[in-house]
């Protein structure tokens, strides 16, 4: 833990993503303590007001608080986008591991997978919030399915190459039972590219959950989050241009920082890279 | 004969060749062709044969770490390849493996206690976290480890000493048969006598029986009792370790020996030089497997397999020179 704070320390941009990472989380944490005004809350007689002392990022059409709204923006963000690397985690270690450590599953369970891959992601989680309707959860499952192909695909490759390891033999030849093996053994050993995948999946899924807001089929728009905010502010683009470039320029400070501290991750957690980093 | 704790007869091992779009089976390479041999209690059966010819496929596919194709693994009577599932899991505690690669074999997840420790867990024979941690200790003192190594991580170790880890993890379920596959061809040779010694002390104090995979002859020599030589998924030869190396009566033996090196510096030899390179398994040369290679092959040599036969006293060997 020590050496991965030094590693960060050592890359400053890194860092700074790492202190935006902290940032949002508290804000989303701490939201109702931070805003200025109920994000939700109409005020017709200021809106589209411009960034001043009352109203920090200006006020929308409606005449809601922008900072508040952004403030809570982050929250629904940031669920949504653990919500997806929770789905896609748990499904994606559960059907990649079983059908790369259980040969008799892998037909089914990985043609299926297959068949999810072709579909291009956006277009389906269209078609499933479509289906399902739209909502916090529904919009987890939709995006989640498109991250989930990948993570299994990830997972099951890594777990071909770890039940060949010499030490999972050894485990066997002690007589270790197979869930045993698993759990110990080959989870463990796989936990590093896992991390790393999540960190991206985390910083990809908040940009498709926008995409999806700002398409009118992600979140409810009495909900704010920042996709839903560009999407209504897209009409006074030119009147007032507060109105997207703060929830804009959020999703792209996120995006952007967990991208950085991903790639510090995948550096450190992988033996061979930290090698070459600390010249050892 | 009841003093026999390991009996193998005939057991073979074929990797199917897959070829094609299809992948239909083209062929297979006859990794282990019908090898039979036994292994008294006490006793170590030293397995030597050059790369490939098969001797790491008989010890894992005798442990079941691999499928058999066929034949029968006598333990205690019992028949290995029969068994599967949980009856195959628990009878797992009598027969272990130490592993050629000490750097692959042990898990870099885990803590020295945790690698020692896990075949204590896995077949439920201590209660306590503490009770578990003693007896860790104590094989740990066994295989010449000090203590401060338990919270160590295996990465952290030289490869004698992982070596080491490896032997306590296959002696602490206190095992009758250990099958060591190469054990210290991976090790600096500074460091293979020490591991070697320790193998020779810890079967004499534990009562083990070894079969002792290795491509080095000194290794063998040093360590068995009797020598099994495998040539092309076949043995040609077993026989008392004195025997073998006095008087070895399979002309691939005979090579195998003179291509040994003496540790006497000038010292003239007569060396057998073979030809050619070792048939592909995949297509074994017809009759007997070495009459390509063979500097005293004869025309029955190329049409009929020879069939492994007691020459001398306990001395086997399959060659058409000897009919």
């Amino acid at each position: 833990m020590g050496r991965m704070l030094r590693a960060f320390y050592g890359r400053k941009i890194a860092l700074l993503g790492l202190f935006v990472i902290v940032l949002l989380v508290l804000s989303a944490v701490f939201a109702p303590l931070l805003v200025t005004f109920d994000p939700i809350e109409m005020n017709p007689a200021e809106k589209l007001a411009s960034p001043n002392g009352k109203h920090w990022m200006g006020t929308d059409n409606f005449g809601r608080d922008i900072f508040s709204r952004v403030v809570y923006g982050a929250r629904t963000s940031l669920v949504g986008s653990a919500g997806v690397v929770l789905f896609s985690l748990v499904l994606g270690v559960l059907i990649g591991v079983s059908s790369g450590y259980f040969k008799r599953v892998e037909p089914y369970l990985m043609r299926l997978i297959d068949v999810l891959m072709a579909f291009p992601s956006l277009l389906m989680a269209l078609v499933l919030v479509s289906i399902l309707g739209r909502g916090m959860v529904n919009v987890i499952i939709a995006v989640g399915i498109t991250y989930l192909t990948r993570t299994t695909r990830i997972v099951y490759g890594l777990t071909l190459k770890l039940r060949e390891e010499p030490y999972i033999e050894a485990a066997v030849s002690s007589g270790v039972k197979q869930r045993w093996i698993i759990l110990r053994h080959i989870l463990p050993n796989m936990m590093s590219p896992i991390i790393v995948q999540a960190t991206f999946t985390f910083a990809f899924s908040l940009l498709d959950m926008a995409s999806l807001d700002f398409l009118g089929l992600g979140i409810p728009p009495s909900v704010p989050s920042w996709g839903n905010m560009l999407s209504e502010g897209r009409m006074y683009l030119t009147r007032a241009p507060w109105l997207l470039l703060f929830p804009g320029a959020c999703i792209v400070l996120t995006v952007l920082s967990f991208n950085l501290a991903g790639d510090v991750l995948r550096d450190q957690l992988d033996p061979h890279f930290r090698r070459d980093i600390e010249g050892v | 004969m009841t003093d026999r704790l390991l009996e193998v007869r005939n057991l073979k091992k074929y990797f199917p060749v897959r070829s094609g779009v299809l992948q239909r089976i083209s062929g297979y390479v006859k990794a282990v062709d019908g090898v039979s041999f036994s292994v008294r209690k006490g006793e170590t059966l030293g397995l030597v044969g050059e790369s490939g010819c098969g001797k790491s496929t008989t010890g894992r596919a005798i442990l079941r770490l691999i499928p058999a194709t066929a034949g029968e693994v006598l333990f205690e009577g019992r028949d290995l390849l029969a068994l599967h599932g949980e009856p195959l899991r628990t009878a797992r505690r009598s027969f272990q493996m130490v592993f050629q690669d000490p750097f692959a074999s042990l898990d870099p997840r885990m803590t020295v206690s945790q690698i020692v420790g896990e075949p204590l867990s896995a077949h439920g024979m201590t209660v306590s976290e503490r009770e578990r941690n003693d007896r860790v200790a104590v094989m740990l003192e066994e295989v010449g480890l000090d203590l401060s190594c338990l919270h160590r991580y295996a990465f952290e170790f030289s490869g004698g000493q992982r070596q080491r880890i490896g032997i306590a993890r296959a002696l602490i379920l206190n095992p009758s048969l250990v099958v060591a596959d190469e054990p210290v061809s991976a090790l600096d040779v500074s460091i293979q006598a020490q591991v070697i010694n320790l193998l020779a002390d810890l079967r004499e104090r534990l009562s083990l029986t070894y079969l002792f995979v290795a491509h080095d002859l000194s290794v063998v020599k040093h360590i068995s009792d009797r020598v099994a030589v495998m040539y092309l998924g076949k043995i040609v030869e077993i026989a008392s370790k004195n025997d073998l190396f006095s008087d070895p009566l399979h002309p691939y033996t005979q090579a195998l020996l003179s291509a040994a090196p003496v540790p006497i510096p000038g010292a003239k030899k007569q060396r057998t030089i073979l030809r050619g390179d070792v048939p592909s398994p995949l297509n074994p040369p017809s009759g007997c497997n070495f009459h390509p290679r063979c500097p005293r092959a004869m025309p029955q040599c190329a049409e009929r397999v020879p069939e492994p036969r007691e020459r001398r006293a306990g001395h086997t060997v399959a060659c058409h020179l000897y009919d």
